[in-house]
């Protein structure tokens, strides 16, 4: 088979793992497996959605960031923030602070994504437009949500509109104009503040372009956290907004939920939440749902609001974006001094498009149908003698899992331990033999004789 | 491979989940995903048609290395004329079940449009026989 790499930015701490199975069983991709008493995550099935880590009673889960000081490498740094970490301060923290305390972190430049959607959504009426056979068209936004489909709606691979997200635009925009300022290609810098792990993984190993624009990501929470500390510390006054720069509503409510779908024509739906989207997309791949012409589906429940590096309850955050973006509208100037993005709308235009997603399919038993057949039927003989209530104990999610694991040699049937007690009682096993199947699993301390009078 | 699934007249929230199951089994089979595409549509919309006008039904699924051959035989009003049936539009739905957004009249003509080869039989009173064979090549 071929052996690609992807990159995730979700990682298990095995020595804060205590294999709980919380993740294991809210696993979309049924990615997660429990061995030696940790979870392992397949990589080529994970898609960075983050259920795993907001499941996790022990914060076993991490999502792994750039090293913040690399920043320095460079002599132009730019931030690019979504416009959600705006949401996440306390009201009495002015923007003009954030904008301010991110600059003293270190960035030369700071720049909202979101200040690129009007470029993104002129290109994708005319994409729509000039494709209109390839409808529903499903947007590219929430990487979490390509990947999925890409590993379980393979058949929905070309429907996804085939235009860079908003911090693509951005970057492009920020490192073109750097370059038209005469600075060099390598004196850039250009770094994305994200809110959840997916995007960390669409920079890393980008879907449908070859190289990132982006240089490094850094964790929200850490620039939440960073900018919040010296906020507190200093006692400077400042004004609530700032004067020189005007974000539309269409900006800061792009990665909110109908942020992208109330901006186009026809019938658009917004769907969010990971499961949701998955009901959806089953709908869609039967044809049980026709006649729509964009879909709108993020991963994070209320989108990237809800996005795992969120430090502000999203429903908190939310209202300060929408009192945000009232604001903003309030105060609009009466005439909009052109935008700088504007100046080279075309060029980002002209670069916006990124190549077929291509569809890499897990379900698939085996590339040989002849020989994905034979293991169904063997799937089908091991799950009559399967318990098929789902417990989790022989460490994968279902009997199900468990018994494609067997049949694609990645696990025993013994693991499942209603088939050790039966095989015990027959004697075909010894005590002993059971007992060390269950350590392999569940790991050795697992099993330590514990007195009760100790606590 | 064989399986059978059971279709129940009547129950619109359940239609479509045999043709669910078919797509899952497909996909691990590692079919080309636009042939289960056309494989899937075609069986959702004869899944409908049984739970729209048949009393019960059963979906019977025989999985070759080349082909896929589904018959799906019902228990209820049988159809008159097929020729008609076979017209776009044409419909004997009830208001009340294209109300629900079924009974289009698009039915068996998607069934033609998504299949290899179809063929239907039919007795009224008695019931409808169609069986959908779609090539994996």
């Amino acid at each position: 088979m071929e052996q690609i790499h992807f990159y995730h930015a979700l990682k298990v701490v095995d020595e804060v793992c205590i294999g709980c199975t919380h993740c294991m069983n809210v696993c979309p991709t049924a990615a997660i497996r429990v061995k030696n008493g940790t979870a392992n995550i397949n990589k080529n099935a994970c898609v960075d959605c983050g259920e795993c880590l907001k499941a996790c009673p022990v914060n076993a889960i991490i999502v792994e960031q750039d090293d913040f000081t690399q920043i320095f490498n460079y002599k132009q740094r730019v931030a690019l923030l979504p416009t959600v970490l705006l949401g996440q301060f306390p009201d009495d923290v002015s923007e003009v602070q954030i904008y301010n305390e991110i600059k003293d972190l270190g960035f030369t430049h700071v720049y909202e994504v979101d200040g690129a959607v009007d470029v993104l959504i002129d290109s994708t009426k005319k994409f729509m437009h000039k494709h209109h056979q390839e409808r529903p068209f499903i947007s590219s936004f929430c990487p979490a949500i390509v990947r999925l489909i890409q590993v379980k709606f393979p058949a929905l691979v070309d429907n996804i509109i085939q235009l860079k997200p908003v911090i693509d635009i951005s970057a492009q925009f920020y490192r073109k104009k750097l370059q038209d300022k005469g600075y060099a290609q390598n004196e850039i810098g250009i770094f994305y503040v994200t809110p959840c792990a997916a995007k960390i993984a669409a920079v890393k190993s980008p879907v449908g372009e070859e190289k990132s624009l982006i240089d490094g990501v850094i964790n929200m929470d850490f620039i939440y956290n960073k900018v919040l500390l010296s906020i507190k510390n200093s006692k400077k006054e400042t004004k609530k907004y700032p004067e020189n720069i005007h974000m539309s509503r269409r900006s800061i409510g792009w990665t909110l939920t109908t942020g992208e779908a109330s901006r186009y024509s026809g019938r658009c739906l917004a769907i969010d939440e990971i499961h949701n989207v998955i009901e959806v997309l089953e709908k869609l791949e039967n044809e049980e749902i026709t006649d729509v012409d964009f879909l709108e589906l993020r991963a994070c429940d209320h989108s990237c609001a809800g996005g795992v590096l969120a430090t502000e309850n999203r429903f908190l955050a939310i209202e300060r974006l929408r009192k945000r973006a009232a604001w903003y509208h309030r105060n609009k100037p009466m005439i909009m001094p052109e935008r700088e993005i504007d100046l080279y709308k075309t060029y980002l235009q002209e670069n916006i498009g990124i190549s077929k997603v291509e569809p890499r399919s897990i379900l698939s038993l085996d590339s040989d149908m002849m020989v994905a057949m034979k293991k169904m039927k063997k799937i089908n003989r091991i799950m009559k003698v399967l318990p098929g209530i789902d417990c989790g104990a022989c460490g994968a999610p279902r009997c199900q899992a468990l018994a494609e694991d067997v049949v694609q040699g990645k696990a025993k049937m013994t693991q499942c331990v209603f088939l050790q007690k039966m095989l015990t009682k027959e004697g075909l096993i010894s005590p002993q033999e059971s007992f060390d199947i269950s350590e392999d699993t569940w790991g050795k301390s697992r099993f330590e004789k514990k007195n009760l009078n100790d606590h | 491979m064989e399986f059978k699934f059971e279709i129940e007249g009547g129950n619109f929230s359940k239609a479509g989940s045999a043709s669910s199951e078919v797509k899952k089994i497909l996909k691990q089979l590692n079919v080309n995903p636009k042939i289960i595409k056309r494989t899937v549509v075609s069986l959702y919309e004869a899944e409908v048609n049984v739970v729209a006008h048949a009393f019960e039904g059963n979906m019977n699924v025989d999985i070759d290395t080349d082909k896929i051959v589904v018959k799906i035989e019902d228990r209820g009003p049988g159809i008159p004329d097929i020729d008609q049936a076979m017209q776009e539009g044409y419909s004997t739905a009830t208001p009340q079940v294209r109300e629900m957004g079924f009974g289009a009249g698009m039915g068996l003509p998607n069934i033609k449009r998504n299949s290899d080869q179809m063929n239907i039989t039919s007795k009224v009173d008695v019931g409808t026989e169609l069986e959908i064979i779609n090539y994996f090549g």
